[in-house]
C-alpha cells in the first residue's frame, strides 16, 4: 500500500521531462522539415562523392598532376579499366558519371558514354592509345582536369559556381567566361529587387496599416478584411489577373489610351519587366507588411500625439519623433518578413518578370527541376541566400534588435 | 483536492488508450498496404501530363489497351521531370509503372538508371514487315523508352492583325522590319537557338554542326540579340494562345497543339507557321524496379504499333512517329475536320523541318542554359 | 487662499458663448460662459458626459466649438493649432513617450522650441527637482511607478513655462492614497510657480482639495462657478447640492415668501427655508439641508424649524455617527452628530425630534433628477 501511495503521490515524470515529452512531437517535426532538409541541402552543396566513388583509382592518379600537358599513363590505365567495370557492373552509372563530369567540361557526357562502350573493342596497344584512338579530345588537358576537379569527394567547386567562378587548369579560381556569368547578377538582383520591394510595400502599407488601426472597430474589421482578401485567393490567380491588367492590350494600358494620356502605338510596357515584378510581388507581399504594422500601431494611444501638439511639435516633429519610432518594431518585423519571402519568390516573377525580372530563385526551381538536373549548384546556390538572409538578420539585431520585433 | 491515485489511473488509461487505438491504426494501414499487393485484378500504373493531352492518352491508348488485355489502367498525372520517379527508384518502392515523358528526361532517366531497358525486337514490325527501329527516325528511340508522338515547337500568329501581308517563314518572324511588333518566346536556351540559326540561313541539317563550335553558339546568340528588345518571354504552354488573343503579342512560338486547340475549339483565327519548325518527342518509359514490367512492357507495345500510335492524332494535334502510321491517320473525332494539316509533318518530310538532338542538349544544356540566363539578363 | 494678491480680474481664459457639437444635432457644450484668472486653478467638475473633457480639448486646441469665442489673454484663439497655444497639457493616462527616457521626454517641448542643449539639461534638472524625482533622467517611463509616471508627465506639462496648464483627469488612473499624496503636491505646485491650471475631474473631493474655484458642470452647461466652500455651503442648483457632498432633500410647495425666507409645506411640516431660487408663493422646491447641520434632539425653541422623527438605524463612523431617520413619510434622511460625549442618548427605534435653523435649509428649484 505505502509503495503504491509514493507512485500517486509523484507524478510518473519529472515536469521538466513531462514537458519535453509535451513539445516532442513538435520538435520531431521541425527536425524533420526544416533542420535535417537544411542540413541536406547544405552536405549536398560540398559533398559530390559520385565520381571518387566511381572512379577511384583514376581520381588517386591525377593527384599531383600539374595540369599542363595530359596526364602520365598511370591515368590513363586506371581510367580504361574503371571505365569497363562500371560499365560492367551498372551500366547506368556511366552515364551518371558522364553527367557529373559534364558540369565541369561540357561534351563529357557523351564522351563518356562513347569511351565506355568502345573501350573492349578499341585498337591499340596502351591504355592511352585506346582512349585518343576512341576521342582525340583524351589527349587534351581540358577533360581529365573535369574528371580531376569532378573527383573531388569534398568541393567548393559549387560555391565557385554559384559566385560565378571557376577553375581552369593550370590557373586556379578564375572568374567564368563573361558570357556565363549570371549567378551574381541574378544574386544581387534579387536583393535590390527584395528591398525595393519592401521599401515598396512600407511606403504603401504604413499609411493603410495606420488608417487600419485608428478607424471605427466595425469599419476596422471591414478593412482588415479587405487586406486579407487576397490571402485567400491563390498566389497563380493574383499573379495572371496583374498580366489582364498590366499588358499590352490591357486595362491599364487601354484606360490610359482611353483618356488620351498616351497614344495607341505608344502602350506602356507594364509585364514582362522588372515593373510587372515589382507590381504583382508588392501586392502579394502587402499584407505582410500591413498585418505587424497594424498590430504596432494599434497599441500606440492616440493621446500620444496629442500631448506631442500640446508640446509644441508640428506634425510632421510629432509623427518622426514620437510615432514613428514606436512602430519601429512594426517596421522591422513587416520588413524582415516581406524581405524573406520577396528573396524566395519564384512563381511571380517567372510569370510576370520577364526577361529582366528573374530571380535567383528561378535558377535554383530550374537547377531542381527541370533537365539536366544540378541539385548540387541549386544547394549552394540556396545555402549562399540563406547565408545572406541571415547576414541581413544579424545586422538588423544590430541595429534594431531582434527582441524589438512584434510580428503581432 | 483531487485523489491523485485517481489521477494516475486516468492518465495510464488514456495513456493505453492511445497506444491502442495506434496499434490498431497502424495494423489497419499494414493490411492494406498488404490487400494492395495481393489485388486479383492485374493493374498498371500509367503516368501522364493530364489535360486535354491525358485524356486524348485515355481515349487512344488506356482504353483500348484495358479493352484488348483486361488489365486495369491506372491514370496518375504529373508535370514532367524526374524528382518523383527518383524518389521511387531510390527508396526501393516503385508504384508508377510506365510513365509518359519527354526526351530529354527519358535520356537523363536512361543514363541515371532511373528507367528499364525496353526490348525493341519484342516491338511489332510496319506493315511491310520493316523491322520496328526502322521504322522509327533516328534519335527517337533511345535505350530506355520508345517514342509515342511528335510535336513541334511552332511559330504562330493572330490573323486578324495582319490585314496586308500575312508572315510565312521563320524569317519572317526574325524580321522586325517586315512586320514591327512583339514577338513571344519561350524562356529557355533549346529551340530559340536553332531557331535563330535557321533564320540566319543554316540549312536544318547543320544546325547542330554549327552549334557545336564556339563560333556557331555566338551567331545565334547574335541573331537572338536582333529581336530581343521586342520579345516576351513565355514560361508556360497556355500563355502564347492567350498572348496571341489578347495582342500582347504579333507571332509567338508556341507548341503547336495548343494552337490547335485555339483554332478549333474556341475559333481563334490563329495560323501556324511551319516553315522552320523544331520537332520534339514524346516517349513511354517503364519505371526501373517496377513489380509490374511485364504488363508494362505489354503497354509500350500495344502503343507502338503504327495503327495505335497514330490513334492519338484522332483526338489531339501530335503526330504518330512511326513512318507506316501515318496511313492510320486522318480525321479530328471530335470536330470531324481533316487533322493532317495540324499535325507537325512527317519525319519523311525534313526539308524545312528540325528534329531535336537531344544528344548533343545533354552535352551542352548546362552551359547553354547559363549562357542563356547570362545573355537574357544583360 | 492665499494666491489672491497675484491675481488678476481681469479674466485670463475666457469661454464666451461656446456650443459644441459632434454630430450637428445634440450638443455636448451648450452657451458656456466661463473665465480663469491668471493663477487661477479651476476645476471642471461633472459626471460623465457633462462636457468638461470637450471644454478642455476646445481649450487645448484638440476640438474646434461649434459656436462663440475661446479667448487666452485676450486674444481669441480660434485660428491657433494646438501646438502654436503655448499650453501644457497633462493626460489622464500620462501619454509619456515610451521610447524616450525621462530626460528626453522632458527635453521634447524645449527641443522642439530650439532651445539650446545646455539650457535643455538645466531646465530638465530644474522640472524634475519640482516634481521631486531628481536624477531619473536616464529611467524609461516604463520602469517608474504610476505616481512617478504622473510627476514626470506633469514636469513635462511645466518644462517649457506655459502660462497655462491643463489637467484631465490626471489622478485618475492612481490608486487612492497615491492619489491624496498627488492632489497635495499638484496644490504645491501651482502654488509655488503661480501658473493658471484648468483641471478636470469628476471627483468632488478632489477638486474640492485642489481649486481656486469650481466650475460644476452638467450636460454641457455651466450649472455654478464658485469657490470651494461657497459650492458646499451656498449650492444655487439642486445638482449642484446633489453632487456636493451629501444632501437631505425634502420636496413641498412654497406656502408663503418674505425677504430671504420662505415657508415650505411638506407633508404635515411647515419648513422655514432660505430662498436661494426664485420661489414665488404655490411654487414647487426642493429643500436642501447639510446632514452635519441637522441637530437631533435639539433644546426646544433654539431653532425654528423641528420635526418628528424615528431612527431607522445608526451607524458608528470613528469620528461621527451616521443616523438614518424616518421624517415626513421617507426614510432616507440623514443626520450626523459628531462623535461628543454624550452621543449615546439616543436609540434605534427610538422617536426623536430635530431641528435646523432656515439659514442651513435652501428652498431652490426642483430639478429633474435623471443626473442624480
Amino acid at each position: 500500500m505505502s509503495s503504491r501511495k509514493k507512485a500517486g503521490g509523484r507524478p510518473l515524470l519529472s515536469p521538466r521531462l513531462r514537458a519535453l515529452a509535451l513539445v516532442l512531437p513538435l520538435l520531431l517535426f521541425i527536425l524533420a522539415t526544416f533542420v535535417a532538409p537544411l542540413a541536406e541541402m547544405f552536405r549536398r552543396s560540398v559533398h559530390d562523392p559520385l565520381v571518387a566513388d566511381a572512379l577511384p583509382e583514376t581520381v588517386a592518379a591525377l593527384r599531383g598532376w600539374d595540369q599542363l600537358s595530359p596526364p602520365g599513363d598511370a591515368a590513363y590505365e586506371a581510367l580504361a579499366r574503371e571505365l569497363q567495370e562500371v560499365r560492367a557492373e551498372n551500366r547506368a552509372r556511366v552515364g551518371q558519371v558522364g553527367r557529373r563530369l559534364n558540369r565541369v567540361e561540357s561534351g563529357m557526357a557523351t564522351l563518356v558514354a562513347t569511351t565506355a562502350r568502345e573501350l573492349a573493342a578499341a585498337p591499340g596497344a596502351s591504355a592511352r592509345e585506346k582512349l585518343i584512338g576512341i576521342d582525340a579530345e583524351w589527349g587534351t588537358v581540358d577533360k581529365w582536369f573535369a574528371i580531376q576537379s569532378a573527383g573531388q569527394r569534398f568541393t567548393t567547386r559549387y560555391y565557385l559556381n554559384a559566385l560565378d567562378l571557376d577553375r581552369r587548369p593550370g590557373q586556379g579560381v578564375v572568374r567564368q567566361e563573361e558570357n556565363r556569368r549570371i549567378y551574381l547578377l541574378l544574386l544581387s538582383r534579387t536583393l535590390w529587387v527584395s528591398l525595393g520591394i519592401t521599401a515598396l510595400c512600407l511606403l504603401l502599407g504604413y499609411p493603410v496599416a495606420h488608417l487600419i488601426s485608428h478607424a471605427r472597430p466595425e469599419r476596422q474589421n471591414l478593412l482588415l478584411a479587405l487586406v486579407l482578401v487576397p490571402f485567400w485567393t491563390s498566389l497563380l490567380v493574383r499573379t495572371t489577373s496583374w498580366i489582364v491588367l498590366l499588358q499590352n492590350e490591357g486595362l491599364v494600358n487601354d484606360m490610359l489610351v482611353g483618356f488620351g494620356l498616351i497614344a495607341d502605338d505608344g502602350r506602356l510596357a507594364l509585364v514582362y519587366n522588372m515593373i510587372g515584378t515589382f507590381v504583382a510581388m508588392t501586392h502579394v507581399l502587402l499584407p505582410f507588411m500591413v498585418l505587424p504594422l497594424y498590430s504596432v500601431m494599434r497599441s500606440i494611444p492616440a493621446v500620444h500625439m496629442k500631448a506631442a501638439a500640446s508640446l509644441g511639435a508640428s506634425p510632421f516633429r510629432a509623427f518622426w519623433r514620437v510615432y514613428w519610432p514606436q512602430t519601429l518594431s512594426g517596421v522591422g518585423a513587416g520588413g524582415l518578413l516581406v524581405f524573406i519571402l520577396a528573396i524566395g519568390f519564384y512563381i511571380t516573377p517567372a510569370l510576370v518578370g520577364g526577361a529582366s525580372g528573374e530571380l535567383i530563385s528561378n535558377k535554383i526551381a530550374q537547377h531542381m527541376q527541370t533537365s539536366p538536373l544540378n541539385r548540387e549548384l541549386a544547394s549552394a546556390l540556396g545555402v549562399l541566400l540563406l547565408a545572406g538572409v541571415g547576414a541581413l538578420y544579424v545586422v538588423y539585431d544590430r541595429l534594431v534588435g531582434v527582441d524589438k520585433m512584434k510580428l503581432g | 483536492m483531487r485523489n491523485p491515485q485517481q489521477t494516475l489511473t486516468r492518465r495510464t488509461a488514456g495513456t493505453r488508450w492511445a497506444l491502442r487505438s495506434l496499434a490498431i491504426a497502424f495494423v489497419a494501414l499494414l493490411a492494406a498496404s498488404g490487400c494492395a499487393r495481393e489485388e486479383e485484378v492485374p493493374s498498371l500504373t500509367i503516368v501522364s501530363f493530364g489535360g486535354s493531352y491525358g485524356r486524348a492518352s485515355t481515349k487512344a491508348w488506356f482504353e483500348p489497351f484495358e479493352a484488348a488485355t483486361g488489365i486495369r489502367v491506372d491514370v496518375v498525372d504529373y508535370n514532367g521531370g524526374l524528382a518523383q520517379i527518383r524518389a521511387q527508384v531510390e527508396a526501393g518502392h516503385v508504384f508508377w509503372d510506365v510513365v509518359d515523358m519527354d526526351l530529354a528526361d527519358a535520356v537523363a532517366g536512361c543514363d541515371e538508371g532511373l528507367l528499364e531497358r525496353t526490348d525493341k525486337a519484342a516491338l511489332a514490325p510496319a506493315d511491310d514487315g520493316t523491322p520496328a527501329v526502322e521504322d522509327y527516325p533516328e534519335e527517337s528511340v533511345t535505350e530506355c523508352s520508345v517514342g509515342n508522338l511528335r510535336y513541334a515547337t511552332v511559330v504562330a500568329f493572330n490573323t486578324e492583325k495582319f490585314p496586308g501581308e500575312k508572315p510565312s517563314t521563320l524569317n519572317d518572324y526574325f524580321d522586325l522590319e517586315k512586320f514591327p511588333g512583339r514577338r513571344g518566346m519561350r524562356r529557355f536556351a533549346q529551340e530559340n537557338l536553332e531557331f535563330a540559326l535557321m533564320a540566319d540561313g543554316v540549312p536544318p541539317s547543320e544546325v547542330y554542326a554549327t552549334l557545336d563550335t564556339p563560333e556557331g553558339v555566338d551567331r545565334a546568340f547574335r541573331k537572338l540579340d536582333t529581336i530581343k528588345e521586342d520579345v516576351v518571354w513565355w514560361e508556360t504552354g497556355a500563355q502564347p494562345p492567350q498572348m496571341l488573343a489578347d495582342g500582347e503579342v504579333l507571332m509567338s512560338t508556341a507548341w503547336n497543339g495548343r494552337i490547335f486547340n485555339a483554332q478549333v475549339l474556341e475559333n481563334q483565327p490563329f495560323e501556324i507557321i511551319w516553315d522552320g519548325n523544331v520537332a520534339g518527342v514524346g516517349q513511354h518509359g517503364i519505371v526501373a524496379g517496377t513489380p509490374h514490367l511485364e504488363a508494362a512492357m505489354d503497354y509500350v507495345v500495344f502503343a507502338s504499333s503504327p495503327e495505335n500510335q497514330a490513334a492519338i492524332s484522332r483526338y489531339i494535334s501530335y503526330g504518330p512517329l512511326r513512318f507506316s502510321a501515318y496511313e492510320y491517320v486522318s480525321t479530328h473525332e471530335e470536330t470531324g475536320i481533316d487533322i493532317r494539316p495540324h499535325l507537325p509533318p512527317p519525319p519523311s518530310d525534313s526539308s524545312n523541318s528540325l528534329f531535336t538532338d537531344w544528344k548533343w542538349w545533354s552535352d551542352n544544356a548546362d552551359e547553354m542554359n547559363e549562357r542563356f540566363s547570362s545573355w537574357l539578363a544583360r | 487662499m492665499d494666491q489672491d494678491a497675484t491675481r488678476s480680474n481681469r479674466p485670463y481664459v475666457e469661454f464666451a458663448g461656446v456650443c459644441k457639437s459632434y454630430d450637428g444635432r445634440s450638443m455636448v457644450v451648450t452657451d458656456l460662459d466661463l473665465e480663469v484668472r491668471k493663477g487661477e486653478f479651476l476645476t471642471l467638475l461633472g459626471p460623465s458626459g457633462s462636457g468638461k473633457t470637450t471644454c478642455l480639448m476646445m481649450l487645448a486646441g484638440f476640438e474646434t466649438p461649434t459656436k462663440g469665442v475661446i479667448r487666452i489673454g485676450g486674444r481669441s484663439v480660434q485660428a491657433l493649432p494646438p501646438r502654436k497655444r503655448g499650453i501644457g497639457m497633462v493626460f489622464q493616462n500620462y501619454a509619456l513617450f515610451p521610447h524616450m527616457t525621462v530626460g528626453r521626454n522632458l527635453a521634447f517641448p524645449l527641443e522642439v522650441r530650439g532651445i539650446g542643449k545646455t539650457e535643455q539639461r538645466e531646465r530638465v534638472r530644474r522640472a524634475l527637482r519640482l516634481v521631486r524625482l531628481q536624477g531619473l533622467e536616464d529611467r524609461n517611463p516604463g520602469q517608474l511607478s504610476g505616481g512617478q509616471q504622473q510627476r514626470v508627465a506633469i514636469a513635462r506639462a511645466l518644462v517649457f513655462e506655459p502660462g497655462l496648464v491643463l489637467m484631465d483627469e490626471p489622478l485618475g488612473a492612481l490608486d487612492r492614497q497615491l492619489r491624496e499624496e498627488m492632489q497635495y503636491e499638484i496644490r504645491r505646485i501651482h502654488q509655488s510657480l503661480g501658473v493658471t491650471i484648468v483641471y478636470v475631474t469628476h471627483d468632488q473631493e478632489e477638486a474640492m482639495v485642489l481649486s481656486d474655484r469650481v466650475a460644476v458642470l452638467r450636460g454641457g452647461q455651466v450649472e455654478q462657478v464658485a469657490e470651494p466652500e461657497a459650492l458646499y455651503e451656498e449650492p444655487q442648483r439642486s445638482f449642484v447640492a446633489r453632487f456636493i457632498g451629501e444632501n437631505n432633500r425634502l420636496h413641498g410647495r412654497v406656502a408663503s415668501v418674505k425677504d430671504d425666507i420662505c415657508k415650505v409645506e411638506t407633508g404635515d411640516e411647515v419648513i422655514r427655508a432660505l430662498r436661494v431660487a426664485d420661489l414665488r408663493e404655490g411654487d414647487e422646491t426642493t429643500l436642501s439641508i447639510r446632514p452635519e447641520r441637522v441637530a437631533v434632539q435639539p433644546e426646544p425653541g433654539l431653532y425654528s424649524n423641528e420635526l418628528d422623527a424615528s431612527i431607522e438605524d445608526m451607524t458608528f463612523l470613528g469620528d461621527h455617527l451616521r443616523i438614518r431617520l424616518g421624517v415626513c413619510g421617507g426614510t432616507d434622511f440623514i443626520a450626523k452628530i459628531p462623535n461628543v460625549v454624550g452621543h449615546g442618548a439616543v436609540l434605534e427605534g427610538d422617536r426623536i425630534r430635530i431641528g435646523w435653523t432656515p439659514t442651513d435649509c435652501r428652498a431652490l428649484n426642483v430639478d429633474d433628477e435623471k443626473d442624480a
